[in-house]
C-alpha cells in the first residue's frame, strides 16, 4: 500500500480485502437501519483494487505529500469508503459503530472536514471531477508522479459539469487522472439509463479524447488489470475505468431486491448479510 | 415589454457601446488594468499564485498575469463551474489560484461549485468577478447586482469590494497573503483613481473615513465610494458637509468603526451600494445598528429589487439614482 512496501506473500488477498470492505460496510448500514449499502457492495472490488493493489499512502499519515489522492465524488458512498478506510487502518475499526450518529466522524455524506482520508465533500453530484482536474494540474505544477483518483456514479453523468471536468482533464492532458465511474444502472428515480442515457459511454469517452476501458467491476481480475492498465497508459490523456458492477454484490437477497437505492434492510436481515457474505468468504 | 421610444426631446441619446462600459468620468485620472498589474507583482513575491480564467482573460485583465507568467495561467473556456471545481483542486495541493470571470457567471452560474467546493472545504481560493452590480448596460445576463448578497450568506467567505485603481493594487496582495476564500469585485479596463489624494491605505477588514463631515454618514463601498465623494463635493457647494466612511471589506464587517462612526449621532446616516438593495451593504448596516440599538435617520442608495433596464451607463446610473447628481439631489432631498 505504499511505495517502499514490497508486496508481502502473507498479505490478505485482495478477494479477502472486498470481502473485509463489505463486511464493514454491512456493520455500518446496522447502525442506521438503512441506506447505500447496495452501492457499498458494489463497489467494493473497485476500493479494494485502489487502496490495496494501486494507491501509494501510509495509513499514520493521511495527508503524506506523496500519497495518491481519492476523490469520492458520489458522497452517498462514503459508507463504502468508511469500510476502506477501516480496512486500510486509517480509520479505526471501533468508529463503524458510530457511523451515521451524532459526534461521528463517519457522517452519511462523505465531506472533508469529518474524516481522515476524505479528500472532498461530496453529497452535491458531479463535482469531484472538477476537483480532481485541480488537483492533476497542481500535482503536474509540483512534478509528482502521484495520480488523482475519482470514483462517481453513472447518475453523476447527467451533470453539465461533468463534462466540463471531462473536456477539461483532456485538454489539459492531465495523464495524472484517472476517473472511475460505477454503472450500476440505478439512480434516485430508477435504472439510470432509463433516467437520462448516457450510452455509448465508451464510443464517448474516447471521443473526448480519454483512455478509456470498460470492465466488469466485480471481477479483481480484471479490475486489477485495469487500473494497471490506466497507470501504465503511454499516451498523455486522462484515463476512465467504466466498471459495470451488480447492487448488493456478494448478498444474494440484497441483489435480488428491487428498490436498492436507498435501501430499508429489516433488523433480523443484517445478520443474514453478514452470513451471505461470511459463506462466501474467499478460500 | 417596453415602450417604444420616443425621439422627441433635444438630449442626444447615448448607446450602450460596449458589453464592458467604462466607469472612469471624462478627464478623470486612470490606470490601466490594476489588477493584472498588481496580480504579477504579488506572483512575483509569491510562487504559489496562479490564475485561472473561463475565457474572460482579456476582459478581466488577467491577461496581464497571462503575458507575465504564461505556464502559471490556466485556460478553462466557458466552464466556470470546472474552473471553480479546480480551483479548490489547486488551492488543495498548496497553490493560491486567482480565478476570474464575470461577476455574474462566478456568483450565479457557479454558486454551488463556490459553497461545496471552495467555501465549504474552506479553501485558499480567491475569486475575481469583474461587472460587479451595474458596469455593464448590456442587460441582466451581465449585470452582477446581487453578487455581494450571494458571496455575504456564504460561511468562510471574505468579501471585498474596491473603490479604485489605487485601492485594487493593494488588496490583490492583501488577499494573497490571507488564507481562506475570498471574493474580490474586479474594476478592470482603465480605472478610476481616486483615493490616493486621500493618503488611503486598504486593510483587510477595516473600514475608514475619506472625508469627515457633520451633516450627513455616507456608508459606502466599491465604486459608490466614488460617487458619494463627488456628490459630497456637490453638496458641500450647498453647505452640506458630508462624511464618506468607505466600506470595503463587505464581509467580515467593521461593526466597531461603523457602530462608533453611526452613533455619533445628529448625522443623516445614508448606505451608498452599487448592488440590490436587498442583502448587501445596506441591509448589513441597517441590521447592524438595529441589533446594537444605534439610533439614526437611515436611507439607503443602490439598485432596485428588478431586472435593471439594458442601456448607456451614465443613463443607467442615473436612472437608478447611484449617479453623483443623483446621489447629491437624494440626500438634499432628504436633509
Amino acid at each position: 500500500m505504499t511505495t517502499d512496501a514490497a508486496p508481502r506473500s502473507n498479505a490478505p488477498s485482495l478477494a479477502e480485502r472486498a470481502w473485509r470492505i463489505r463486511r464493514n460496510a454491512v456493520r455500518m448500514g446496522e447502525v442506521q437501519g438503512q441506506g447505500y449499502i447496495a452501492q457499498a457492495l458494489d463497489i467494493a472490488d473497485v476500493l479494494a483494487v485502489a487502496y490495496f493493489h494501486a494507491m501509494t499512502y501510509r495509513p499514520d499519515d493521511p495527508e503524506w505529500e506523496g500519497r495518491d489522492r481519492f476523490l469520492l465524488s458520489n458522497g452517498h458512498y462514503a459508507i463504502a469508503l468508511y469500510a476502506a478506510l477501516i480496512e486500510a487502518g486509517i480509520i479505526p475499526e471501533a468508529e463503524l459503530e458510530t457511523y451515521g450518529s451524532d459526534d461521528s466522524r463517519l457522517p452519511m455524506s462523505g465531506m472533508a472536514s469529518y474524516t481522515p482520508g476524505m479528500e472532498m465533500s461530496g453529497g452535491s453530484l458531479g463535482i469531484g471531477l472538477s476537483i480532481a482536474v485541480g488537483m492533476g494540474l497542481g500535482l503536474k505544477r509540483k512534478g509528482s508522479k502521484n495520480f488523482v483518483y475519482t470514483l462517481f456514479s453513472d447518475g453523476e453523468l447527467d451533470e453539465g459539469s461533468k463534462w466540463e471536468a471531462i473536456m477539461g482533464a483532456a485538454h489539459h492532458k492531465l495523464d495524472n487522472l484517472i476517473a472511475v465511474v460505477d454503472i450500476n444502472q440505478q439512480q434516485a428515480d430508477g435504472p439510470s439509463g432509463q433516467v437520462m442515457g448516457f450510452e455509448p459511454l465508451v464510443d464517448k469517452m474516447n471521443a473526448f479524447g480519454w483512455f478509456t476501458q470498460r470492465v466488469d467491476g466485480n471481477d479483481l481480475d480484471a479490475v486489477k488489470a485495469a487500473f494497471d492498465a490506466a497507470r501504465n497508459h503511454p499516451e498523455p490523456k486522462p484515463r476512465m475505468i467504466i466498471a459495470d458492477t451488480k447492487m448488493g454484490k456478494g448478498v444474494p437477497f440484497l441483489e435480488a431486491r428491487e428498490r436498492n437505492h436507498f435501501m430499508r434492510v429489516d433488523a433480523h436481515e443484517w445478520q443474514l448479510a453478514l452470513d451471505a457474505l461470511d459463506a462466501g468468504r474467499p478460500a | 415589454m417596453k415602450p417604444a421610444p420616443t425621439t422627441a426631446g433635444g438630449k442626444p441619446r447615448l448607446t450602450t457601446s460596449a458589453m464592458i462600459a467604462s466607469i472612469a468620468a471624462e478627464g478623470q485620472a486612470t490606470k490601466p488594468a490594476p489588477f493584472g498589474h498588481a496580480l504579477v507583482a504579488a506572483a512575483k513575491q509569491d510562487d504559489t499564485i496562479v490564475g485561472m480564467t473561463a475565457d474572460l482573460g482579456k476582459y478581466t485583465d488577467l491577461h496581464v498575469f497571462r503575458d507575465a507568467f504564461p505556464d502559471r495561467c490556466y485556460q478553462f473556456g466557458m466552464a466556470e463551474q470546472l474552473m471553480l471545481g479546480a480551483a479548490s483542486g489547486l488551492a488543495k495541493e498548496g497553490f493560491t489560484p486567482f480565478a476570474t470571470t464575470y461577476a455574474v457567471f462566478a456568483t450565479r452560474r457557479a454558486y454551488d461549485f463556490i459553497h461545496q467546493t471552495i467555501a465549504e472545504e474552506d479553501r485558499n481560493v480567491k475569486i475575481v468577478g469583474a461587472l460587479p452590480g451595474l458596469t455593464s448596460g448590456y442587460g441582466p445576463s451581465h449585470q452582477a447586482a446581487e453578487d455581494l448578497a450571494l458571496m455575504r450568506a456564504m460561511p468562510n467567505m471574505t468579501v471585498i469590494d474596491p473603490c479604485d485603481a489605487h485601492e485594487t493594487e493593494q488588496v490583490v496582495p492583501a488577499i494573497a497573503a490571507h488564507k481562506g476564500p475570498v471574493y474580490m469585485r474586479l474594476l478592470r479596463g482603465q480605472v478610476p483613481l481616486v483615493l490616493a489624494e486621500y493618503g488611503y491605505r486598504f486593510e483587510l477588514g477595516k473600514a475608514k473615513t475619506i472625508r469627515d463631515g457633520r451633516d450627513v454618514l455616507i456608508i459606502s463601498s466599491g465604486l459608490m465610494t466614488m460617487r458619494s465623494l463627488e456628490a459630497a463635493a456637490l453638496l458641500a457647494a450647498d453647505k452640506v458637509d458630508v462624511s464618506v466612511l468607505h466600506v470595503p471589506t463587505i464581509k467580515p464587517l467593521d461593526t466597531a468603526t461603523i457602530l462608533a462612526e453611526a452613533g455619533k449621532g445628529g448625522r443623516l446616516v445614508v448606505v451608498a451600494e452599487n448592488h440590490t438593495v436587498i442583502g448587501g451593504l445596506g441591509e448589513a448596516v441597517g441590521a447592524l445598528l438595529m441589533r446594537e440599538g444605534v439610533q439614526a435617520r437611515f436611507r439607503h442608495i443602490g439598485l432596485p429589487d428588478e431586472f435593471l433596464l439594458a442601456g448607456a451607463l451614465p443613463t443607467l446610473h442615473d436612472h437608478y439614482g447611484i449617479s453623483a447628481e443623483k446621489v447629491a439631489s437624494r440626500i438634499k432631498a432628504w436633509m
